[in-house]
């Protein structure tokens, strides 16, 4: 990397020294206090891992090292400078960049045009598209990702896109990169982009902050760690010193014996699995995309979904539900045949999805949590049209508290709720419709441990309660561990089917990568290299 | 965001089919309108001898020239997925302004619509950009405010300024070089202009952007606000120079103009295949757009048994037609 030398002359002059701190930092939202007095410190050339469960106040204080929020109270300083940042432009112009969990590029213009958006490179006074352009394809080389700079950005696949807002990032002479979750939606051979830059970054004196629920991840790239509860300071050390489960038991604020009884995930033994199928999913095809997939769940059962990427886990359960126009094929819901291609005719007949992308089509951040868990029973709710308030209040509160929502009020927006908590919402919405069939896409990316385990434990005892489960997950524990079977999706087919009693992660992993067809013919360089790459990951995520 | 995940093992074949279609639905986005366009002009060109002729082809231009001044303003408003229904109104009023400052001077015919128009626009921008409200309400304030303020300096249409005879003013939209009038020279210049600030410009850039994703463009430090309202400004400047135009042409204030202009330029925009949403189109679409509800005019003005009420007729089917088509095409391509 030769292009961020003045980056590196700007950060090389004080290594080690404080770069960008909190003193005392507090903020608020509608009377729940998100963060209480937070001290932390970045220092020039380390990776330092912020760490906390759901709702302890990770992300809000990355907003105010970003300039998103301004703190109630206390101060931030940068460069040992003490700094009001009121808006991100604020931040950026300092030498702050972020890469952000939800990729937050515009879809509708190029690659490179993101990539240098607000920065392109001039002639003339006018945008020269043809440096830009080659700036961005040397810039992609250098990071090792074949993507086409000109394409149109929302055409790509999530990691990718999130490759170019890495790209993004680097391309500005940045002394601190703050990274939130960026690796949710990464494929292996992306991660490992993703950690190199970081660490030749770190190298040349850059401060990087590190957020990941992936707990490996942390010990494989950090220097050092906070660790924050309920909005408030706990630990900062070196990450050499730490054991996970020291490291899990002052998150959750609980004793190690407690953690180590417990298990890594909140996952119980299998479940009943007696009765007629639930769910019966026979020769479903959807153009391109699956090739006659069968798949049965019993009532109490989850079932795992597992396939490489472009293997079709989130077409099949897309298309059960209706939101994937099937070519041919049958759903049947408890013996009752279903018409596919209706989301309306699956949900009436107990089938419930929830989605991956739980910002683009769930959530509707303005709305309160009341209005969001009301949204899909409005239509049972309401006599004649007429919505009855009062069994709507009744019927929050009683998810609010079986689900453990945390809340202000069941009226505070859906917005000021953290990750965790937001999923807990979108599933009381779900489950308020009294499902027969709850399809999972991801249904623990992207939140905290605290409240992984939480919606683990969650999903065991909705099947528990005879629910039928479909799960979908790129991790393997959680498949390994969750799933009282597995049925492992190639190319659009079933590949195999595990009973997951006896079954290691390691052997899910050869089951999907001992059964891969050679990568002769290659439609698409990007996604196919991703793929060849990663023999052994899971289909991640895909656009 | 649709699925876009590739397969893969999926062979080469259907690969490129789904490219070619993608590659023919963003062509019929783009190009739709001057598809049409150049349909009927030819059609129009066999069946009336008139049509054809010098004058009736730069009468057209002319004509078009004023709605293309608004229209090119709305093109970067939508870009920036808003909307501005005042431009009709504020039309209107800068051109009486200009009439009134005609009899003060040239320099006063041009300076006084354009100060108030565009205090008008900054206004708007304001309120809009940095307020939060929806551009919809606060452009239909705009509307109302700048036609009343209209009637109320012209007594209600009473009084009728009029450009003193062998002002130079007249030669704005009365002169012509190497016979092409003035005003088609400027709609040229103007809309070159404005596809250079569009697509080579960090402020067009920053239009884009915000019509693609306001948040993303936020979170990446671009002006937000100031991008905005300068969009709002320039929608109102451009507005009330076609205001001065047509003064400048008609020779007087024409108290009820541009009753409706506003939707016939958002209808030019989108026929031009900008995104009502924002975040994708060209200028040049736009200007295409302006040509066809403008050649339908003259065509079924053409046609002398049909009565002028189906220009509004014609044009609105094919403003349905053509996005319909636009909305097929790309399905599943966008949301």
């Amino acid at each position: 990397m030769t292009q961020h030398s003045s980056a590196a002359t700007a950060a090389a002059a004080g290594v080690g020294d404080p770069v960008l701190q909190t003193v005392g930092v507090t903020k608020s939202f509608g009377g729940v206090h998100a963060l209480k007095g937070v001290d932390f410190e970045l220092r020039a050339g380390e990776i330092h891992t912020l760490v906390g469960e759901n709702g302890a106040g990770k992300s809000t204080l990355i907003k105010v090292l970003t300039g998103v929020y301004t703190p109630d109270g206390g101060e931030v300083r940068y460069a040992g400078e003490t700094v009001h940042f009121r808006r991100p432009a604020d931040a950026q112009h300092v030498g702050i960049s972020t890469i952000y969990q939800e990729v937050n590029l515009v879809p509708l213009l190029s690659v490179a045009r993101n990539i240098f958006l607000g920065r392109e490179p001039r002639r003339f006074g006018l945008i020269d598209v043809g440096a830009m352009n080659k700036r961005a394809r040397e810039l992609m080389a250098e990071l090792g990702i074949d993507i086409d700079v000109t394409a149109e950005l929302g055409r790509l696949g999530l990691g990718s896109q999130q490759m170019v807002a890495l790209a993004r990032a680097m391309s500005v002479d940045s002394r601190v990169v703050i990274m939130d979750e960026p690796t949710s939606s990464l494929e292996t051979a992306e991660v490992e982009t993703l950690f190199r830059v970081a660490r030749g970054l770190r190298d040349r004196g850059v401060g990087l902050v590190f957020v990941s629920h992936r707990l490996d991840e942390l010990w494989e790239l950090c220097d050092r760690v906070t660790i924050l509860r309920d909005g408030e300071w706990v630990h900062t050390g070196p990450m050499t010193e730490m054991t996970r489960l020291d490291l899990v038991s002052k998150m959750l604020g609980r004793d190690i014996e407690e953690v180590r009884a417990e298990g890594a995930t909140e996952f119980g033994s299998s479940h009943l699995k007696a009765g007629e199928p639930a769910l019966v999913v026979s020769g479903l095809e959807v153009a391109n995309r699956l090739h006659g997939v069968d798949l049965t769940v019993r009532p109490g059962e989850v079932v795992g979904l597992a396939g490489l990427l472009g293997s079709g886990r989130s077409e099949t359960v897309k298309a059960v539900y209706g939101a994937l126009k099937a070519r041919s094929g049958e759903v049947t819901v408890a013996g009752r045949k279903v018409r596919t291609g209706s989301v309306r005719g699956a949900l009436a007949s107990g089938v419930a999805l929830l989605s991956e992308d739980r910002k683009a089509e769930g959530i509707v951040p303005d709305l309160s949590v009341r209005d969001n868990i009301a949204l899909a029973v409005l239509p049972r709710m309401s006599q004649a049209g007429v919505v009855s308030e009062a069994r709507i209040d009744a019927l929050v509160d009683t998810f609010m508290k079986r689900l453990r929502i945390k809340a202000s009020s069941p009226d505070q927006k859906v917005r000021e709720l953290s990750g965790g908590n937001q999923q807990k919402v979108l599933i009381a919405r779900w489950l308020a419709t009294e499902p027969t069939v709850f399809l999972l896409d991801e249904p623990t990316r992207g939140i905290d441990v605290g409240a992984k385990a939480e919606v683990q434990g969650l999903i065991d005892e909705l099947a528990e309660q005879g629910l039928a489960v479909v799960l979908i997950s790129s991790e393997m524990d959680e498949l390994v561990e969750g799933a009282d079977r597995i049925v492992v999706l190639h190319d659009g087919h079933v590949q195999a089917e595990l009973d997951s009693t006896d079954l290691s992660s390691s052997e899910l992993l050869a089951a999907l990568a001992g059964d891969r067809e050679p990568d002769s013919q290659s439609p698409s360089p990007a996604t196919n290299q991703a793929a060849k790459q990663a023999p052994t990951q899971t289909e991640g995520q895909h656009a | 965001m649709s699925t876009t995940t590739v397969d893969p093992a999926t062979s080469n074949a259907p690969e490129a089919a789904l490219a070619n279609r993608a590659r023919f639905a963003s062509l019929v986005q783009r190009q739709g309108a001057l598809a049409i366009f150049v349909v009927v002009v030819a059609v129009a060109s066999v069946s009336f001898d008139s049509f054809a002729s010098q004058g009736n082809i730069t009468g057209i231009a002319v004509q078009a020239s004023f709605l293309a001044m608004l229209a090119l303003g709305m093109t970067f408003v939508i870009m920036t997925g808003g909307i501005d229904l005042s431009v009709g109104s504020v039309f209107a009023l800068g051109g009486v302004l200009a009439a009134w400052g005609s009899q003060h001077g040239t320099l006063a015919a041009f300076v006084l619509p354009l100060a108030v128009c565009g205090a008008i626009g900054l206004v708007q921008g304001l309120v809009i950009a940095r307020g939060g409200l929806p551009p919809f309400i606060v452009t239909l304030a705009g509307l109302l405010f700048a036609r009343g303020l209209l009637l109320l300096l012209s007594d209600e249409g009473a009084t009728t300024y009029k450009v003193p005879r062998g002002s130079s003013f007249r030669e704005l939209a009365q002169g012509e070089l190497l016979g092409i009038p003035y005003p088609v020279i400027l709609v040229v210049v103007f809309f070159a202009i404005g596809g250079l600030v569009l697509h080579r410009t960090s402020y067009g850039a920053s239009v884009l952007a915000i019509g693609g994703q306001e948040d993303a463009a936020d979170l990446m430090g671009l002006p937000v606000v100031r991008t905005k309202v300068l969009t709002y400004v320039a929608s109102a400047l451009l507005a009330g120079f076609g205001g001065v135009m047509i003064a400048s042409y008609t020779s007087s204030g024409v108290t009820i103009l541009g009753v409706g202009t506003e939707l016939e330029a958002i209808a030019a925009v989108v026929l031009g295949g900008t995104l009502l949403t924002g975040g994708a189109g060209t200028v040049l679409g736009t200007l295409v757009g302006v040509l066809l509800l403008q050649v339908i005019k003259n065509v079924i003005n053409q046609i002398g048994s049909l009565d002028s009420d189906w220009q509004s007729v014609v044009s609105g089917t094919i403003l349905l037609l053509v996005v319909t088509l636009q909305r097929v095409l790309t399905r599943g391509d966008r949301t």
